[in-house]
């Protein structure tokens, strides 16, 4: 009955780990064509949804067994909820009847999940199952989308109830909002028009409302500048001349000093988030703020909003664009003159540069070159740490659904398997992992997951052999006492690789760098590329935690 | 500020935790909190004391607003509702605090519920102001023990607020 209602959702493939209490719902499985990723580690099952979820646009579904399978995925939750991913994981619970009592392998994951999950549901009887599936995926995929758990007890699984799937499902205390309050939308595109220096400042809300396309033709039409956070990245092309670049703490000069000089800030699906904002009181000083979410709870949460627009962003966007028809582009372009030639000054004031010499390669330019050498067709998963913002800053997105990154949780061990998950989304694409030697080493089992499925992911490990955005704070401010940051006891990953099955290569000079990366595209399996970097290197500019977005440390 | 926050709720398994949960995780407090069926057995209506500034009520507000099972939130304001708490005070009862105690069982409208030779048990209701009244003058006499529902608390006039209105 479970394959059946997934098949209703249009759900082809899943990620799981088989247990116990889910000996059925595999062995129905065994005869279904729905395909089934076994992944190594259940951690590796939520995280691949997740990034099949980021990279396809559709809901992402892992399935695993009670107790320990269940508790297994509470940190990719936690992961999908901070950045709003739809996912709904399915985990086996112990019979009704053994609930409470500490029977084998239960674990109460409803109630260890209900702050990291949009919503939970544990079910009671067989006849509810449709339901409750219905309900599941309607509510990870509406409104600001989330993951669902559905904990299923083995005797409901096994149980016979007629099936029936339910066309409508009604839920009282659930009605997002999508279109926005049009005396809003018309009083912000009034403030927006007279401002002198607008900026937009865009999120993944863009992303998750499929809404890159709109918000494009929006910054384009008005003639202004885009700064995206990491989660945004993609959704405005980066190589466009609006483009600032991300903000915030390892945002570029000119986004963080155009948002702090701006007197209209218009944000679009971001939150405020404490990485963007340093220090609150001094974020955008001067600026009559516009919000357009879908969330309620994230207008005015941090930084007090002036003119909130509660609505889905693509439909709001369509609400502004359809009031924009008599725009004047050149007017526009002759209005904001000045602002666009202040940035240029700001840009000119500070490049984004590392210097690559002979000797050490510099971990960003491997990023460049894996832009330069794939021309950006690909999609980008990160892990966590330096390697994620080298990433983010060094590896121009020209389109959404190409980056995946835990944001909001910052996740080590998310990128790999999130790049399996993108992988098996589409077998044809690119997928390269820009990981750090300590992150790859939290999901590298996943490499045995790569090789049997024959899925292409190329992993490019920046390695500096410290545990580098940590070394880089005590750097700064610790006075470089490197507590437990140093790891120079690593696999040989090229070796690792091929324990697995898979090619491993190694650059440990500049001029490697590009052999390495072709010839990694070129093996049609799974890579490992081992980049020998420059140990110490750090990522800038930087604004110290709690610190004014305007204050950067450059170098 | 104190607030008075009803929530109209699904009443299905979990609710109660999925509410307290938003609290204590979001570092919100809660001063009372009473639940109970509504006239619809399907629906559980939840009176919340809280405080708080102006923002975090709101987040308050948005956060409950935001859960599934929630169906309707009201944040009470000062006048436009009545609110009742029940308190049941196990008060020391002496030959000479007696007289006071009969005294002030009969100003504050309570009732005495039961009797020992040493104490008296009196069942009082009221708002906050009259609860806190009460107190303050029984305290000295000598509390043995007490018990408070936490406040409930409804609309004036014809409005309801039971999310079918
Ligand atoms: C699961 C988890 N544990 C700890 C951290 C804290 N943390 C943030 S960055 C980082 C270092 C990452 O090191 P590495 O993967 O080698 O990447 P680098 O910064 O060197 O590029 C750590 C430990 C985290 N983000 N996630």
């Amino acid at each position: 009955m479970l394959i059946e209602c997934l098949k209703l959702e249009g759900v082809e493939t899943i990620f799981g780990y088989p247990g116990g209490v889910v000996l059925n719902i595999y062995d129905a499985l065994y005869s279904s064509d729905i395909h089934h990723i076994l992944v190594r580690h259940e951690q590796a099952a939520v995280h691949a949804a997740d990034g099949f979820a980021r990279a396809s646009g559709k809901v992402g579904v892992a399935l695993v067994t009670s107790g320990p399978g269940a508790t297994n995925t509470v940190t990719g939750l936690a992961t999908a909820y901070m950045d709003s991913i739809p996912m709904v994981v399915f985990s086996g619970q112990v019979p009704t009847g053994l609930i409470g009592n500490d029977a084998f392998q239960e674990a109460d994951i409803v109630g260890i999940t209900r702050p990291c999950t949009k919503h939970n549901f544990l079910v009671k009887n067989a006849a509810e199952l449709p339901g409750i599936i219905k309900k599941a995926f309607f509510l990870a995929r509406s409104g600001r989308p989330g993951p669902v758990l559905v904990d299923l007890p083995k005797d409901v699984v096994v149980s016979k109830a007629p099936f029936k799937y339910p066309e409508k499902i009604t839920m009282v205390g659930y009605n997002p909002t999508y279109e926005g309050h049009l005396g809003q939308i018309k009083k912000a595109l009034k403030a927006i028009l007279a401002a002198e220096r607008p900026v937009i400042y865009a999120g993944g809300g863009v992303i998750l409302s499929k809404a890159a396309d709109k918000l494009t033709k929006f910054a384009k039409a008005l003639d202004i500048p885009v700064t995206m956070t990491l989660m945004g990245l993609g959704c405005f092309p980066g190589s466009h001349k609006l483009s600032l670049g991300m903000l915030g703490m390892h945002g570029t000069y000119r986004a963080n000093l155009a948002v702090t000089e701006s007197d209209v800030l218009i944000a679009i699906g971001s939150r405020f988030d404490d990485r963007v904002t340093g220090k609150v009181d001094e974020f955008a000083p001067g600026a009559k703020i516009i919000h357009i979410d879908i969330d309620p709870t994230s207008i005015s949460k941090n930084v007090k909003v002036d003119i909130p627009i509660v609505g889905d962003v693509s439909a709001v966007l369509d609400q502004f664009l359809g009031l924009m028809g008599d725009v004047d582009g050149k007017e526009r372009k002759k209005h904001l003159a000045p602002w666009h030639k202040q940035v240029k000054v700001w840009e000119g004031e500070h490049k984004m540069d590392y210097g690559q010499g002979k000797d050490e390669i510099k971990p960003q330019y491997v990023v460049e070159q894996l832009r330069e050498i794939t021309g950006g067709d690909c999609i980008i998963a990160t892990e966590v740490g330096q390697n994620q913002m080298w990433a983010a800053q060094y590896f121009t997105l020209d389109k959404p659904h190409c980056w995946l990154t835990s944001g909001g949780l910052g996740t080590m061990g998310y990128g790999f398997p999130a790049a399996i998950g993108a992988q098996a989304a589409f077998p044809d694409r690119v997928v390269i992992d820009i990981a750090g030697d300590g992150s790859i080493q939290m999901n590298s089992q996943e490499l045995a997951t790569v090789v049997q499925y024959g899925l292409p992911v190329k992993i490019a490990i920046l390695n500096n052999r410290f545990l580098g955005m940590v070394r880089q704070w005590q750097e700064l401010f610790y006075g470089k006492r490197y507590s437990h940051t140093v790891m120079d006891h690593a696999p040989d990953f090229v070796k690792l690789a091929e324990a697995y099955g898979a090619l491993g290569l190694r650059a440990e000079k500049p001029s490697d760098v590009k052999k390495v990366i072709k010839q990694a595209l070129a093996h049609p399996g799974p890579v490992v590329m081992d980049f020998w970097v420059a140990r110490e290197e750090g990522v800038y500019p930087m604004v110290p935690a709690g610190a004014s977005i305007s204050n950067m440390l450059l170098a | 500020m104190r607030h008075t926050i009803s929530i109209i709720v699904e009443n299905e398994f979990g609710v109660l935790a999925r509410v307290v949960g938003l609290f204590s995780g979001r570092g919100f407090n809660i001063d009372s909190l009473s639940v109970a069926e509504t006239l619809d057995p399907s629906v559980s209506r939840m009176t919340i004391v809280t405080h708080g500034d102006e923002q975090i009520i709101e987040q308050i507000i948005k956060q409950l607003n935001k859960l599934i099972n929630v169906i309707k939130v009201t944040d009470f304001h000062d006048g436009e509702f009545l609110d009742r708490e029940m308190l049941i005070v196990k008060m020391h009862a002496t030959e000479q605090t007696k007289p006071e105690l009969l005294r002030l069982v009969d100003i504050f409208r309570a009732k005495i519920v039961d009797v020992s030779t040493k104490s008296y048990t009196l069942e009082l209701t009221g708002d906050e102001g009259k609860l806190r009244a009460a107190l303050e003058l029984l305290r000295p006499i000598g509390i043995r023990d007490m018990v408070r529902t936490g406040k409930v608390a409804m609309q004036r006039g014809v409005g309801q607020s039971n999310g079918n209105a």
